[in-house]
């Protein structure tokens, strides 16, 4: 209970920072007044149309990662396994990039988040009927890695094959993951996605805390394996391909979340969930305000800074995991 | 009352019969220990019990909703996982979990049958160490002591001593009987067949999937089923301080 305080309050505090910096450069004060009184002033757009909408997409970004990262971890009972391994969010990108290069993204404005969704359908949709009926994890993992290979490999080939070099840098520059520009329509299109992957993601601690003991333990104590990976499945590609349809692959969240915050819950995989949501969101806001910060008129990108921040930070954790060995 | 009724059961790896036609039924108070060579098929029958292998013919546990076989029955793999660095007692913990409503919290009846196994397992003052630090021998005890917490009326151990010292070998079967003359059961798959002699009540021995001999342990551990099925002989003797049974050597 004292950690979900501590971490909570992080994610205010980081919510209000999110806030209250920019390259707009108003005051405190100010800002707050324009949010929550302001009239059509300047000040009062900035803060409701880019800087508000931009904070609760870290936010929700960053639950859905921490929490998916968590989920899968517990599922595979593996701490190195990531969102991203079961092909969700190359899937997704890939939707985005043929989004962008056949110009669908420049017609209406939500053409790339929704190519986005429904590149993730497809890969959930290929995952459930390459893993099989029965409730086994390697069958789930290798069917992720191939669909993974598969997104990639189909992303490279439209960025290879692009005649347009506006178009490709458009893509890279997109698939680097910034929450930069974001607006209210980009909260509204991903919150339902989001909410019912938290929702069905948070549902399975039990199960994880039973899987602990191994797949036949769990099974054993009354734990439906098939229904919870089918769970897991659906609640990590509805969260994780709505987060890489609104800010592009954001790498590392998922990954060093659980990790980091696991001593703290006693190793509980059920308790790492809230715990990685709520880590995850911190780490979103701190990693978006610190792009603004370091480079501001460089447009640094979120997904780059992260990756900066993290490749380092994970070897950290496993240098120290080496030394328990 | 019958705890654990198998009729015809027979499982299928591709067309090979692993477990063949077995039938068997278990009441309460019983240590049933079963035997057999390596592949004789004893892990695939305890999983088709339970219902964790797709099988033909009837197991009574398996065609049992889940979540009511989770509290008539207590599984132990053979397989000793520990995923996580978490505490002993969080581990014996999840032994209540067929017990709990979804997102409840431990009662104190739940707290009691934790404490009552971790007192058994005689693992008093490892509560707050992490099971993944703890060596093999120890794991395999808090690993019991989840079963036991369980308070199924029959549990299934696939080689739970397997690892253990002496001591250890012996406490468990101790622990085994007690729980027998509380009324419930145990079906133990068994190499030690010394341990089985002295401390089972009943042993079933496995041979290429079939049951072979179900019957009191001096009348399954003949010499004939030893030299058919193990192809060993051996020495047994009923003596003042219980059965003692040594295999002596492999017979050509």
């Amino acid at each position: 209970m004292k950690l979900f305080a501590v971490l909570s309050a992080l994610v205010l505090v980081l919510f209000a920072a999110s806030l209250l910096i920019g390259p707009a450069g108003f005051g405190a004060g100010d800002s707050l007044r324009a949010l929550f009184g302001g009239q059509g002033e300047a000040v009062t757009l900035v803060m409701r149309e880019i800087r508000l909408p931009r904070a609760l997409l870290a936010v929700m970004v960053g639950v859905s990662l921490g929490l998916s990262g968590a989920a899968l971890q517990g599922y595979l009972r593996n701490p190195l396994a990531e969102p991203g391994l079961i092909g969700v969010s190359g899937s997704a990108a890939l939707g985005a990039v043929i989004a962008l290069q056949t110009g669908m993204a420049a017609a209406f404005a939500l053409a790339l988040p929704l190519a986005a969704l429904s590149g993730a359908l497809i890969a959930v949709f290929l995952i459930l009927a390459l893993a099989g009926p029965r409730g086994g994890s390697l069958t789930l993992i290798l069917a992720g890695i191939a669909i993974s290979a598969l997104a990639g490999a189909l992303t490279s080939l439209t960025l290879n094959l692009s005649p347009n070099p506006f178009a490709v840098s458009e893509i890279v520059f997109w698939m680097m993951g910034s929450l930069a520009d974001r607006s209210f329509s980009h909260v509204w299109l991903a919150l339902p996605f989001m909410a019912v992957g938290w929702f069905l993601l948070l549902r399975l601690g039990r199960g994880l805390d039973a899987l602990t003991l191994g797949e036949d333990a769990a099974a054993a104590l009354g734990i439906r394996l098939d229904r919870l990976r089918l769970t897991m499945v659906l609640g990590v590609a509805s969260s994780v391909g709505a987060a890489t349809a609104v800010a592009g692959a954001i790498g590392f969240v998922g990954l060093v979340v659980p990790h980091l915050l696991r001593p703290f819950v006693g190793a509980r995989p059920g308790a790492l969930l809230w715990a990685s949501a709520l880590g995850g969101a911190a780490m979103v806001l701190t990693a978006d305000i610190a792009v603004r910060l370091v480079l501001p008129d460089r447009d640094l990108q979120l997904g780059v800074l992260m990756a900066i921040v993290g490749a380092p930070l994970f070897l950290h954790l496993i240098y120290k995991t080496r030394r328990q060995l | 009352m019958t705890l654990l009724r198998l009729t015809d059961m027979t499982v299928l790896r591709q067309s090979c019969p692993v477990v063949d036609k077995a039938s068997l039924k278990i009441g309460p108070g019983e240590v049933i220990g079963l035997i057999g060579p390596n592949g004789a098929g004893k892990t695939t029958l305890l999983r088709a019990a339970l219902g964790l292998l797709p099988c033909q013919g009837h197991a009574s546990l398996a065609e049992m909703p889940v979540a009511a076989r989770a509290r008539h029955a207590a599984w132990m793999p053979q397989a000793r996982e520990i995923a996580w660095p978490v505490t002993v007692e969080t581990l014996v913990m999840l032994g209540r979990v067929p017990h709990l409503a979804g997102g409840a919290k431990p009662s104190d009846a739940d707290r009691a049958a934790v404490a009552g196994a971790i007192a058994a397992m005689g693992l008093a003052g490892f509560e707050m160490r992490r099971a993944t630090e703890l060596s093999g021998g120890e794991q395999a005890r808090v690993l019991i002591a989840r079963v036991l917490a369980q308070d199924a009326p029959l549990i299934l151990a696939d080689e739970p001593v397997a690892g253990l010292d002496p001591g250890h070998q012996i406490t468990t079967m101790e622990v085994f009987a007690r729980t027998a003359a509380n009324g419930k059961s145990v079906l133990v798959s068994l190499h030690d067949l010394g341990l089985a002699a002295r401390y089972c009540t009943r042993l079933i021995l496995l041979h290429q999937g079939r049951v072979v001999a179900d019957d009191r342990p001096d009348a399954v551990l003949t010499p004939e089923n030893l030299a058919d099925v193990f192809g060993i002989s051996a020495h047994m003797e009923r003596t003042a301080q219980g059965v003692i049974f040594q295999p002596l050597s492999v017979l050509s």
